[in-house]
């Protein structure tokens, strides 16, 4: 996984609430048996009309917007289907990192298993944050743990295991096969009824 | 300070790693299909891993196959997906259902069905309606792809404890309102996240009187309020539910007796609780565009309080205050893991028995599993849905996320027993309308929705 420490970019607003990851990727696209290339369908349903060209009243779509990779929008985004595509959609357009009110959890670990940092923050900050010019830049400090906007900065929280994990750019599995015993051992003391 | 039941099970299956950290928790029954999991086999293939409890791990082909001829994939991409999980259950030793087999459906219609789910598990699956299990008293919860590679090498899990909130429902349901209407009228009254960082539980008098399919209705829907786990303690409903099911435990007094130490000592014990009296609850259908934007069949559609307001009534072609009763429907689907198993169709086929769809409206039922078409057919519901004009179809998710053949047409008002209402979910721009098999198969007889708490509607 692919490591975040400082990261400074341009961002996207989109401050809906509840985006769900329908939105984000819609079903047709998650047929697919690879990680990548998802990147052309994100917000596809929004992004393109009917005919297939691109909607040009849709941000995503918007010239000065492009080589954006922060997103910023409303709360619990990402609820909804599980589907991990969501985060590699993201991921593969650019994103690496949201700021929200709030995520699902399901989307939230998806994140940490991609290198896309999700981040929580009041909507006062967030509306700050949508107002500026498409060419602003603003700068996350993970291990700060905080977004600096137009010379102010906004401190967020976050699980420390998760911080290490995405400043490492960890594999969880490789971890995890490290408490093999601990496993086999749990696993011999699980009742059986066969 | 007792324990609640979500405690005691999270406490049974913790591996490493202390409290207020994410710990590592072990899985007991992982379920796999043809969506989420071929990344996570390609995964293992290039790691050179293997799947570490293969005997703990059950797939089935549903998202992706055709209703209609299920043995007729045309779409290629599609069935690229479906070869591709017959290959991997092949080469790691998984159990498979595959199309055509007696086992096969929904996911979380066939885990329980065949004796799979049992209390005191972990349960997790690479789909958000997980949750569906944790009405046996387990732990069940959705994963991503990435989730579902780490469980297949691991057979556990990294998760850091939710909180828990105690959803106490108590009085009698009124004739006509049923399970689903429990759970959207929750989701209606506090919000799409309210149950977000939370493991859910059921309980109380209104709960204990439930069927075991009408507990996986609710328990389905916790991650429509934001809750990746919903749960209810197992009683003697559960016990003789799983008893002489295909993968019931041999030594069923014995895994009764080690399931009755799972439950919640007192309600002061959860973090958090709310108080849900069902006596008065009318059915609920939805008019938006996400689960909380739903109401009584007897009242108004609301106000456009914000933008996501103004953006659902636009894509929905609907008006404020206009009755919930009024909403045309041309559409209905009665099937999903929320709503296609045998009490949820014989349900159905008794408000459709001696009756005719309105004029232009069609109908889809699609049963859970094969397992719930056979035993439909058994009871001959097959012939009341095909009489009242329904067609009847082979098992998978269908038009509930429409990712196979069965798309519901832009602009058309689908009554349907499913639980995301999103935009284009059922198709691209139809117009979903949440409800439960009863309603929807009332607003197919009439062309509209009718409140079935009144006779003379059907």
């Amino acid at each position: 996984m692919e490591a975040i420490t400082v990261h400074e970019g341009t961002t996207i607003p989109l401050m809906n609430n509840n985006i769900d990851t329908d939105q984000i990727i819609p079903k047709q696209f998650l047929k697919n048996i690879l990680k990548i290339g998802y990147g052309k369908h994100l917000f596809h349903d929004w992004r393109f009309l009917d005919d297939g060209r691109p909607d040009p009243k849709f941000i995503l779509n918007h010239e000065e917007r492009q080589g954006a990779t922060i997103l910023i929008s409303g709360e619990n985004f990402g609820c909804g289907s599980s589907r991990e595509h969501a985060a590699w959609a993201l991921k593969d357009w650019g994103f690496k990192i949201i700021i929200a009110g709030s995520y699902s959890d399901i989307f939230f670990m998806n994140c940490t298993k991609n290198g896309v940092l999700p981040i929580i923050l009041p909507l006062e900050a967030r509306k700050k944050m949508a107002a500026i010019s498409p060419k602003e830049k603003i700068t996350v400090d993970l291990p700060h743990q905080f977004v600096e906007c137009q010379g102010e900065k906004y401190h967020f929280d976050i699980d420390s295991t998760w911080k290490q994990k995405f400043i490492n750019g960890t594999d969880d599995i490789d971890v995890t096969l490290n408490y093999s015993d601990k496993i086999t051992e749990f696993e011999n003391s699980l009742p059986s009824f066969s | 300070m007792g324990k609640t039941l979500f405690d005691k099970l999270w406490e049974k299956h913790v591996i490493t790693g202390k409290p207020g950290e994410p710990q590592l928790i072990y899985i007991d029954l992982h379920l796999v299909h043809e969506v989420t999991s071929p990344q996570a086999f390609e995964g293992l293939r290039v790691n050179n891993r293997r799947v570490r409890r293969p005997e703990r791990t059950f797939a089935t082909m549903d998202h992706n196959v055709p209703t209609k001829d299920i043995f007729n994939i045309q779409d290629t991409i599609s069935l690229k997906q479906i070869e591709t999980l017959k290959t991997n259950c092949d080469e790691f030793g998984i159990r498979l259902a595959e199309i055509g087999s007696a086992d096969q459906g929904i996911v979380h219609v066939i885990g329980p069905q065949l004796g799979l789910t049992q209390p005191g598990q972990t349960v997790v699956c690479g789909d958000s309606h997980t949750a569906t299990h944790g009405a046996f008293g387990s732990i069940a919860f959705g994963i991503g792809t990435s989730e579902v590679e780490h469980v297949l090498a691991t057979q556990s899990i990294w998760q850091l404890k939710p909180k828990t909130m105690g959803i106490h429902l108590h009085g009698k349901l009124q004739a006509g309102v049923s399970a689903k209407d429990i759970i959207m009228a929750l989701i209606a009254t506090y919000g799409v996240d309210f149950g977000t960082g939370y493991a859910l539980e059921f309980y109380g008098d209104t709960v204990d009187r439930l069927s075991m399919e009408n507990r996986m209705s609710i328990c389905n829907m916790a991650i429509e309020g934001g809750a990746k786990m919903g749960m209810m303690k197992p009683d003697q409903t559960t016990f003789e539910y799983i008893k002489g099911r295909k993968y019931a435990p041999k030594k069923m007094e014995e895994a009764i007796k080690y399931w009755q130490q799972f439950y919640t000592d007192s309600p002061a014990d959860y973090d958090k609780v709310l108080e849900f009296d069902v006596s008065n609850l009318a059915p609920y259908i939805s008019w938006g565009t996400n689960p909380s934007m739903s109401v009584p069949i007897s009242s108004k559609l609301p106000d456009i309080a914000d933008m996501n307001f103004q953006r659902a009534y636009d894509y929905m072609d609907l008006k404020p205050h206009m009755a919930a009763s009024a909403i045309p429907i041309q559409w209905i689907f009665i099937g999903s893991c929320t709503n296609g198993r045998l009490a949820d169709l014989q349900e159905a086929a008794r408000v459709l028995k001696g009756h005719h769809l309105a004029k232009n409206v069609t109908a889809w039922i699609v049963p859970g599993s094969r397992t719930v078409k056979n035993e439909a057919e058994k009871l001959g519901l097959d012939k009341i849905f095909k009489e009242a004009g329904c067609e009847w179809r082979d098992p998978g998710c269908s038009a509930c996320l429409a990712m196979n053949p069965d798309k519901i047409p832009a602009g058309i008002h689908c009554a349907s027993t499913t639980n995301r209402n999103f935009e284009g979910r059922q198709g691209k721009d139809a117009r979903t309308h949440l409800a439960s098999p009863a309603m929807v198969a009332a607003a197919g007889i009439h062309g509209h929705f009718v409140d079935i708490r009144q006779k003379e509607v059907i």
